[in-house]
């Protein structure tokens, strides 16, 4: 086997020594067992290196493997920037590392350390600016040098299968230790539905790693007596392996688990998602050899895997004491324990190591890691304290292959971060501690400041019931804050020391030396988050979880400001990077399709993007574009043609105030409309400005069917309701665009075609004239008829309930078989009701057209006393026209059509600009509307177009209609 | 001659025993009694125009108040994108004219601000976007500006990462191309201008809010602090975020609305993504930063806020939007989110100079364009105090064009394109 560093059972709680896997990491293969993850693996097989550094590309290896930190992000076939110390192991992965160039052994970047005197801290700010061409030059280099993962975007697209799920809960709780175990089972006995969520494979946390006592059994004791009580306890649902990301407002809460991305709903919440282990600052702390006492635990008891084989600890804490006992378990030998405090004490853990006879050194730091092979560590040199981060000379150097540091905790206080509490240092632990928490949520355990494990313990039964208060659930008594914490002396106040010759490392992700740090200060970045955003600190990959509190004690210090005063700089969502995939899960945003979509594609359409639906543009091929357009054309002119217009807004106004109602929406005035007559309807808004048109037919005293936009329905509808809500009239408004769909059969020959379809109406122009609405039936089907004039020909809108869609459609193709009946497409329409001059709102108007610039102004009731951008409209009727809606034809027959959005110039100034233009097949010449300038709009008047190529040409101001202007041929 | 890509100044690091650090700022000094100019609010905006006043028109007698640290508001959020193609001649006048500043910053101020052209890809997946493309390029060709209608096969040739498959929900039609549109490191702009400003004499406070203002018969005399009263000549305020609450301290209503704006960047990558990508119908703009992240953001939220949380939804429909575009991306991470605090104005255009308070200058209305128009904004509004008298380019911005019916309508080219 080359897992050479593998320790034998019990070691290795979480692998499963039955079933081995193999995977590749820079070409060497790598065995491993079912359980472990990529990095444990790495470790087990003597592999140390794992990545190199952003930007020195040092070596590094693992440093928590608990996930927190950016030294273990790996490159594997279709995923960037992987934690290798979460990711399972699995056979056939392609793993690589990351950031270097040439051989991951002998990286090329390596370079970049040798010149590092002459890269100070935000050095692309104070050079590359000398001459302009200087950044020009220098920006390739320095930006091909950056980034940690690649993706490959040649690759194909592939698109991994993400989903979403909803969950609810009484009490959710996060993290799986002790004390989240203990309010999970709290708040299950209190009644509450639990949702107990763990970031890792296995319920336990500390327990299942970490070590209290002496003879190493207090922790499996504990976590076995958990298991047990939960096991017997009703409403625990156990979410392991599962990722808490984040905490939003209301309790809402994103989880990852595999693939499927969950947003729970809790009515409180539990946060016990303990502490991050935090380095020490010496000369190359960051190598691989380098880790923390409790990753050494961590590889040890839950991977069984050697962490080395020679360690020199550096201790400040009790904690450094249970890591050499579990060292010396697992076979290692502990070369000396540099203890920061001046005395060390005599706890049954120090006794413990002393009594295995560890040289234990009082009052001493490490002053640099050594090293020989360039990626591990070989040595370690010890120091005396001599004053606050200061270390006497003449170490005395020890052979070694692994450091551990133990020198204390901070806070795991992200998603409290994100929840919105603050945070506060304690002086008696020399930590932050969360000093006020939002309402419904709760802290437990080492987040909360609390480290003693009995403690630990009663704070998540406290807080787990407390928070089953909170769900509403019948509480007693919840029992009062935890007093006797066990917090003080975990953590040193000061574990920096700097080296004279630099590589001391603060922020690894980041490669920030401690004199970075101190320069970006001297040069007034002299608060955290200042300092964060010039030196960079703690914003990799790990977002400052090894290096916040660090750069807060040197800015104190620096500073002179109190650290009690000062916070860390603040923690956003996500607590662990979320993939895209993750979030993005399977997006439910639906194309529409009307009722005869499948005829349209039957017929050959080429269907278009309308609003939210999918019309078709034009019948043919994409290659025979132009004609099938003109053919369209020429059919509804000269015979007869059958659009689909069911993406039609359509609004039901009903109620005794309906004709009020409009009459207060719309500029036109509705009160006298008579019944079975349709007129036009223009919304503004209170400043004026034209939003929507269509059509009010009124079917019955109190009902107008409105028609709208495609696109602009649903505003519409929303600003009736949102006026509504204020005026309080006695109308009831439905949306029933989807409800009914509808087609336009229009031309010289639609009433002949109607006619054999329609029994039971009056088709003749005197029983049914232009502008005249009716209700009755077509081939059977109850239809609301109405006779517009859009494209200038005599027609008839039919609108039918959605699910006789396809049958009208067939019916009237059947009917107009003898016509020769023709469907058309929305390009036909546009052309037909250009060469009428009908507007389409939002292509001829714009974000400011008023209807006086849209020459509309008969489109205004002179008798009403109100409606929405009456007064607007009225002020900007007194003013001086800047530009108008004028219909134009080109001068000289020869120019090419313009294209829509074609600049009108005067002189060299914009004026105006081209909104609709077509070369039509009605009128053999180009017709088009154009905003001219005010003063050039009487008909006759010449203007400039600019257009393609930035050629000039000259338009002519036309009255409109273009075709047909006596409206003959709509009102037969 | 010594070719320019040798990075002198960097030298004097390498070769000296002890760092040469030279503080941006002094340290903050007790604030004076009065001043000639108080500036409200210590964001890019602010600083800028403290520089101009000193540099151009010699009003050095200047302090900031800033109520946080420097730059921390929406300097520091924003995404750092940088154009001028523009709808409306006014506005494409003015942000061409940041734009030139831009060019020539780092020379100017001695501070590389890692200013990057990157060409500014706009997506139009409907035939409206693709008029509202071609308008806004025909009215950027015709004052200079270098923009371009272009269509599927230029854009596939261009960004080659993009999805312009026909069978997605929004298939891309074609994009107004702005080769110069930029990225900057932001903050490092706001250092540049405080470096700048403070070197010819201009107090910078921090941690100082303003708690109130002296307006007497109309005209304002000062301001009060958390460090006591200053008496001034003329104020500023530029406080992004909170316009609306200073200015209603000066006594006038402003026609903005305040609604939150988020982002987010991904974990590191090697750069692949050379261009600044928008999308409006997506509701999607990203690029990759000189950190190798990926900046992406999108639409405003939906609903007004003076708060600066992050929301879940946010993320969820921007990255839905965003794999459509770069399907190849579903395995990347989201590493940070934040969220800043936009004034939007009913036109997308800003809203500057005079106030109903004489001596009291106004530079806000800066929705989600605010970090682009950096440079030109200290320029005119320097301008504009110096002579109370609003400078050319920012007549058009003025507060009363809401009553005068004279708004700058730059909805089409502002919304989500920042």
């Amino acid at each position: 086997m080359s897992d050479v560093n593998r320790l034998p059972a019990p070691f290795g709680r979480l692998i499963d020594r039955s079933e081995t896997v193999s995977f590749d990491f820079e070409g060497r293969t790598i065995s491993g067992f079912k359980g472990d993850t990529i990095a444990s693996a790495l470790c087990a097989n003597d592999q140390w290196m794992i990545s190199r550094s952003f930007k020195y590309h040092r070596p590094r290896g693992v440093l928590t493997m608990a996930g927190q930190d950016a030294n273990t992000l790996v490159q594997l076939a279709d995923e960037p920037n992987c934690l290798a110390d979460k990711y399972p192991a699995k056979n056939g992965l392609k793993v690589k590392a990351q950031n270097y160039f040439g051989s991951f052994d002998n990286d090329m970047a390596r370079v970049v350390e040798l010149v590092h005197r002459f890269l100070p801290v935000g050095f692309y700010y104070k050079t590359f600016n000398e001459k302009k061409q200087s950044w020009s030059f220098w920006e390739p280099i320095v930006r091909a040098m950056t980034g940690l993962g690649a993706i490959d975007p040649k690759a194909d697209f592939h698109e991994s299968y993400y989903d979403k799920q909803y969950l609810f809960a009484d009490v959710a709780v996060i993290g799986g230790g002790p004390a989240g175990l203990a309010a999970a089972q709290a708040a299950a006995e209190a009644g509450a539905e639990v949702i107990l969520i763990e970031e890792n494979v296995a319920l336990g946390g500390s327990l299942g790693y970490a070590r209290f006592d002496a003879e190493g059994v207090r922790a499996s004791r504990q976590l076995g007596d958990f298991e047990r009580v939960l096991a017997g306890t009703k409403g625990v649902e156990i979410m392991t392996g599962t990722i808490c990301s984040g905490l939003f407002s209301d309790n809402w809460i994103p989880l990852i688990k595999g693939n499927r991305f969950y947003k729970l709903r809790a009515k409180s919440i539990v946060v016990a998602t303990g502490s991050i282990e935090q380095p020490a600052v010496f000369r190359n702390n960051d190598l691989p050899g380098v880790i923390m006492a409790s990753a050494a635990q961590r590889l040890i008891r839950l991977y069984g895997v050697r962490p080395g084989r020679k360690a020199v600890i550096l201790a400040a804490n009790d904690d450094a004491y249970g890591a050499a006992l579990d060292l010396i378990d697992a076979g290692l030998t502990v070369a000396a324990i540099a203890d920061l405090r001046p005395t060390v004490p005599q706890t049954p853990l120090v006794a413990a190591v002393a009594a295995r006879g560890i040289e234990i050194l009082a009052g001493h730091g490490i002053s640099e890691a050594l090293y020989s092979a360039k990626t591990h560590i070989s040595g370690a040199v010890l120091a005396p304290v001599t004053g606050e981060g200061t270390l006497g000379g003449g170490g005395k150097s020890v052979a070694c292959d692994l450091i551990l540091m133990s020198v204390g905790f901070s806070p795991a206080g992200q998603l409290l971060h994100h929840a919105g509490a603050k945070f506060g240092y304690c002086r008696q632990s020399d930590m932050f501690q969360p000093v006020e928490l939002p309402a419904k949520v709760h802290a437990a355990g080492s987040v909360n400041n609390v480290y003693d494990l009995g403690a630990v313990i009663a704070d998540g039964k406290r807080a787990g019931l407390a928070a089953a208060k909170d769900a509403g659930l019948n509480v007693a008594s919840v029992p009062a804050a935890i007093t006797e914490k066990g917090n003080v002396g975990r953590t040193h106040p000061w574990p920096i020391f700097p080296h004279d010759r630099g590589f001391d490392f603060v922020d690894f992700d980041e490669d920030l030396k401690y004199h970075d740090l101190i320069n970006g200060i001297a040069d007034g970045y002299d608060n955290v988050e200042l300092l964060k955003r010039y030196s960079t600190v703690g914003m990799g990959p790990s977002q400052g979880r090894h290096s916040a509190v660090t750069s807060v004690r040197i800015v104190s210090r620096e500073t002179g400001v109190d650290i009690a005063g000062m916070s860390v700089t603040t923690q956003r969502p996500p607590y662990t990077p979320e993939k895209f995939g993750h979030l993005a899960g399977r997006v439910f945003d639906p194309g529409r399709r009307t009722a005869m979509h499948h005829r349209h594609l039957e017929l050959g359409a080429q269907m278009m993007p309308a609003g939210v639906w999918w019309r078709p543009a034009y019948y043919g091929g994409k290659a025979d574009r132009t004609n099938a357009i003109e053919t369209e054309v020429k059919a509804v002119r000269e015979n007869v043609g059958l659009i689909d217009v069911s993406t039609l807004g359509g609004l039901d106004v009903r109620g005794p105030d309906a004709a009020e109602f409009l009459n207060r929406m719309y500029t036109f005035s509705y009160t006298k409309q008579p019944i079975g007559r349709s007129r036009y309807v223009l919304m503004t808004d209170n400043a004026g400005v034209i939003t929507d048109d269509g059509v009010a037919c009124r079917f019955h005293d109190e009902h107008f069917y409105v028609t709208a936009t495609t696109s602009g329905v649903d505003a519409v509808y929303r600003q009736m309701l949102f006026w509504n809500a204020q005026w309080r009239l006695d109308v009831d408004v439905a949306n029933v665009t989807a409800a009914l769909c509808g087609v336009n059969i229009a031309g010289p020959k639609s009433r002949q075609v109607l006619q054999k379809v329609c029994t039971d109406i009056d088709l003749s122009p005197e029983g049914f004239p232009y502008m005249g609405v009716k209700m009755g039936t077509v081939a059977g089907i109850p239809a609301r008829l109405m006779r517009v004039g859009f494209v200038g020909e005599l027609g008839y809108e039919i609108h039918v309930p959605a699910g006789f869609g396809e049958a009208l459609w067939d019916e009237l193709m059947e009917a107009g078989k003898p016509e020769g009946i023709r469907p058309f497409g929305v390009e036909a329409q546009r052309v037909l009701r250009l060469e009428k001059g009908h507007i389409i709102v939002s292509q001829d108007t714009d974000g400011l057209t008023n209807v006086w610039e849209a020459d509309m102004p008969w489109a205004l009731a002179k008798t009403k006393p109100f409606f929405v951008g009456g007064r607007s409209t009225e002020i900007m009727g007194k003013m001086k026209l800047a530009r108008k809606l004028v219909g134009f034809t080109l001068k000289d027959s020869g120019d090419p059509c313009p294209e829509e959005c074609h600049l009108v110039l005067k002189g060299e100034e914009i004026v105006g600009r081209i909104t609709s233009a077509v070369k039509s097949p009605s009128v053999g010449k180009v017709v088009g509307l154009a905003y001219v300038h005010g003063d050039d709009s009487a008909p006759g008047t010449e203007f400039t177009i600019k257009v393609q190529g930035g050629r000039r040409i000259t338009g002519v101001v036309t009255k409109y209609p273009f075709y047909d202007p006596e409206n003959k041929r709509q009102e037969m | 001659m010594i070719p320019a890509f040798v990075p002198l100044k960097i030298l004097r690091y390498g070769f000296r025993k002890k760092y040469p650090a030279e503080r941006f700022i002094p340290k903050q000094q007790d604030l004076k009694k009065s001043y000639d100019v108080v500036i409200i609010g210590g964001g890019g905006h602010a600083l800028a125009c403290a520089y101009y006043l000193a540099k151009t028109h010699g009003i050095t007698n200047v302090c900031i108040l800033e109520r946080g640290y420097l730059a921390g508001g929406n300097t520091a959020r924003n995404t750092a994108i940088i154009r001028s193609n523009y709808l409306t001649p006014e506005g494409v006048r003015f942000y061409e004219q940041s734009l030139n500043l831009y060019r020539d910053f780092s020379q100017e101020l001695d501070f590389n601000i890692l200013y990057s052209e990157r060409g500014h890809f706009t997506l139009a997946h409907t035939d409206a976007a693709v008029r509202t493309s071609r308008w806004r390029a025909e009215v950027n060709k015709q004052l200079g500006v270098d923009s371009e209608l272009i269509y599927p096969d230029e854009i596939a040739r261009l960004c080659p990462h993009l999805n312009m498959s026909d069978h997605v929900r929004y298939p891309i039609m074609g994009a107004l191309y702005h080769p110069p549109g930029s990225i900057a490191r932001h903050d490092a702009v706001a250092w540049a201008y405080a470096r700048g400003a403070a070197k010819l004499g201009v107090e910078i406070h921090q941690q100082t809010p303003v708690t109130g203002l002296i307006v007497e018969n109309g005209t304002i005399k000062g301001v009060q602090t958390s460090r006591g009263t200053v008496y001034a000549n003329r104020v500023m305020q530029a406080v992004a975020g909170n316009t609306s609450v200073v200015a209603k301290m000066a006594g006038f209503r402003l026609p903005i609305k305040t609604i939150p704006l988020q982002a987010c960047v991904s974990v590191p990558l090697k750069p692949f993504l050379d261009q600044i990508i928008v999308s409006g119908s997506l509701h999607v703009y990203v690029s990759q930063s000189s950190r190798g992240e990926l900046v992406m953001g999108g639409s405003t939220d939906p609903y007004g806020l003076y708060g600066t949380r992050s929301t879940l939804d946010f993320k969820e429909g921007l990255l839905g939007h965003m794999l459509e575009l770069l399907p190849m991306l579903g395995e990347v991470k989201v590493m940070r989110q934040w969220a800043g605090m936009t004034d939007m104005t009913p036109d997308f255009s800003p809203v500057m100079g005079l106030t109903p308070v004489k001596n009291y200058y106004i530079d806000s209305g800066w929705g989600t364009w605010g970090f682009k128009a950096t440079p030109v904004c200290g320029m005119t509004m320097a301008h504009t105090i110096a002579n109370d008298s609003p400078h050319d380019l920012i007549k058009p911005f003025y507060l009363d064009r809401f009553v005068d019916y004279q708004q700058v309508g730059e909805k089409g080219a502002a919304s989500v394109g920042h």
